[in-house]
């Protein structure tokens, strides 16, 4: 097979596992418990029998869950309709789509900033290894890859509102919720501080752990002694031979990230106040919103599969060696 | 020899600096030997003898933990005092080499073409558009169709690979060819075609190599002159014929012995029993004593220096006498 074909094949597989995460979201919210109907109306109002089956009715409920409702509800899907949210009263969609660019400009910064500078002191730890600044760099990374999200979030924001004087949470100040985001950057730019602050830490230490030991791999190889019988100085043997092969794992493990973006904000919005679509998930969460969270659930997993199609891609790309199997 | 030596190797010694509190491996000390334009050094001995890292020595490219002293002067000058970017511009260029078991001696993600033009433009050796043209002649030279300089390593055979390798190696024209044990990780047709091969290219391009291998019968039929190493040490050292009909070291005599002689199919295979010592725990006298079956009293006490056994012949042994 050609390696288009073993693409074509990647990106099949990825339907198909969209199509089990449909599946499972269909049934594991039938299966749980509440009435939609009392859901939505609310659990003080008094309603007729009457009148709660013609809201069953409306909402396709009287019908058999498969397949008449199993069909229907992948078609609504497939048409970008989630349904409605019980405690917003808007289309999922919709809330789903607005909040998705906060968090994505909070994510994107702070994975950015890690990647370039986790690989930046990967490498110089890896190529220095064993001197004071490789010690420092690994004791650092080891520590904030394993500090919790939410506890360095608490810290920062503490110590970055009381000594700065950094706003404690919210995307922009109050004065200036509503306004488009780029008429308000100043603003928006001194709210995103300490989120990215939190997150560049927290993903750098990941970010330049495998970056060091992949380039520690990589230099001990036998080409890399060819490059330097060439004459080649220890940049251009870092640049043109190392990089190219260290950067492989590398690659794979930020498409992974990509596909972690959304739930890896719950913990970093919740500790912020920030509005994006962590913070919308744990609102639907305590409030019991199932359309919001089957929403939610559907994009998570959506997320991660891309990523890792991306991950494959990326890699065919890269490495030549990679056979079509 | 009328001409002065390409490569003249004295006294060379290098140690390991080892991680446990100040620890030395001596793995070379005090090797000496002439390389001449156009001839072939053998260079023999059982694994760990120190054969890689004299080569790796002399292009000064051992990690930092080693420590290199003595003198190795290349067309006169002594490379051991350059300055590292002194010593860069001459790597590849008056000496290139062909690594031991050379499966990943190329980039993998490196088209094979580009790794052999990278090595010639680096130096300026021409502009990228001839260089083109030269990768081309130098993979024809070494029986690889041109087309292939495309592909990438793992597209080639093994067999393959080394022939890449070598013609890199040949890419800015050096005077000397290191080829460590060039052909181990090969099956035995395929090494047959690549030793072939570098005896082609040397009587083409008139380059000196200085080979390692444990193919004795190889040392026999490629090589004009022969080193033979035992634990860091030059024991015996002289020209082919002689050290083949004539050898003075019993250790040189214990592996000619454990080589089967073609000649006489059925001979015994004699092989030297123990092993090569510790290099932090080296016997005090001589370093052969304890595995030697000619030993006497005073082999214990005292180290054997290399002398002259017969002009251009020296071995490093008590029983040996001076001219
Ligand atoms: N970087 C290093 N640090 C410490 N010791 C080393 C290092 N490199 C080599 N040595 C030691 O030096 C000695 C000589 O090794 P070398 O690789 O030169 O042997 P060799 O003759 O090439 O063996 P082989 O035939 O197996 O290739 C060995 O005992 C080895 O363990
Ligand atoms: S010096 Fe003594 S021990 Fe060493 S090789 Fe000669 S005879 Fe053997
Ligand atoms: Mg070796």
């Amino acid at each position: 097979m050609s390696r288009g074909g073993m693409l074509g094949r990647k990106v099949l597989f990825s339907l198909l596992t969209i199509f089990v995460v449909l599946v499972i979201n269909f049934v594991l919210f039938r299966v749980l418990p509440g009435d939609p109907v009392r859901a939505v109306i609310g659990r003080n109002v008094k309603l007729s029998a009457e009148a709660q089956q013609t809201l069953r009715e409306q909402f396709g409920l009287d019908k058999p869950i498969f397949p008449d409702q199993f069909l229907d509800t992948l078609g609504q899907w497939a048409r970008g309709n989630l349904g409605i949210s019980w405690s917003l009263r808007r289309p999922v969609a919709e809330i789903l789509a607005a909040k998705l660019w906060n968090t994505l400009l909070l994510i994107g910064l702070g994975q950015v900033l890690s990647i370039v500078l986790g690989i930046l002191l990967g490498l110089l730890a890896g190529w220095k290894r064993k001197t004071p600044f490789d010690v420092f760099a690994l004791t650092f990374s080891l520590i904030a890859w394993a500090t919790p999200t939410f506890w360095l979030g608490i810290i920062l924001l503490a110590a970055g509102s009381t000594w700065l004087g950094l706003p404690t949470g919210g995307l922009v100040s109050p004065e200036n919720v509503g306004k488009p985001l780029y008429t308000v950057l100043p603003d928006l730019a001194r709210h995103l501080v300490l989120p990215t602050l939190t997150l560049t830490i927290l993903y750098l230490g990941e970010y330049m752990l495998i970056m060091r030991s992949s380039i520690l791999e990589v230099l001990s190889e036998d080409y890399i002694l060819t490059a330097k019988a060439k004459g080649m100085t220890p940049w251009q043997v870092l640049w043109k031979h190392a990089l190219k092969n260290a950067m492989l794992p590398i690659v794979t493990l930020i498409a992974l990230n990509l596909g972690f973006t959304v739930s890896g904000a719950i913990y970093i919005e919740t500790v912020f106040s920030y509005d994006g679509l962590g913070k919308l998930f744990q609102t639907a969460l305590v409030k019991q919103d199932y359309p919001l969270l089957q929403g939610a659930f559907l994009l998570l997993a959506v997320s991660v599969i891309a990523a890792n199609l991306l991950a494959d891609v990326l890699y065919v790309l890269l490495d030549p060696r990679v056979k079509p199997t | 020899m009328s001409e002065p030596p390409l490569l003249r190797v004295r006294h060379l010694t290098t140690e390991f600096l080892l991680a446990d509190a100040g620890q030395r491996a001596r793995a070379v000390e005090d090797v000496s030997f002439d390389v001449y334009p156009g001839q072939t050094v053998g260079l023999v001995g059982e694994s760990g003898c120190g054969k890689t890292t004299v080569l790796m020595s002399i292009l000064r490219l051992l990690p930092a933990n080693a420590e290199i002293r003595g003198q190795v002067f290349f067309r006169g000058i002594d490379l051991l005092t350059l300055t590292e970017r002194q010593m860069r511009e001459r790597r590849w260029k008056d000496i290139s080499i062909v690594f031991q078991g050379a499966m990943n001696a190329l980039n993998p993600v490196m088209r094979v073409g580009e790794q052999i033009r990278e090595a010639i433009t680096l130096h300026g050796l021409m502009p990228p558009n001839e260089a083109e043209v030269r990768v081309g002649e130098l993979l024809e030279l070494v029986g690889i169709p041109k087309e292939r300089g495309a592909q990438y390593p793992f597209q080639y055979s093994g067999g393959m690979r080394q022939r890449a390798m070598i013609a890199m190696a040949l890419a800015c024209s050096p005077g000397l060819l290191f080829a460590d044990e060039p052909t181990t990780a090969l099956d035995v047709m395929v090494q047959a075609q690549i030793l072939e091969l570098l005896q082609g290219i040397q009587r083409k391009l008139g380059l000196a190599i200085v080979l390692v291998t444990h193919d004795l019968g190889v040392v026999a039929e490629m090589c004009d002159t022969v080193v033979v190493m035992y634990s860091g040490k030059v024991v015996e050292y002289g020209p082919v014929d002689v050290i083949f009909n004539a050898p003075q070291h019993p250790y040189t005599q214990n592996l000619l012995q454990a080589f089967p002689d073609l000649a006489r199919p059925g001979t015994v295979l004699a092989c030297i029993p123990g092993a090569p010592p510790r290099l932090t725990d080296l016997p005090p006298g001589c370093r052969f004593a304890p595995r030697c079956p000619a030993r006497m009293q005073w082999c214990d006490a005292e180290v054997p220096i290399l002398r002259e056994v017969q002009p251009a012949h020296f071995a490093a042994c008590h029983l040996v006498k001076d001219v």
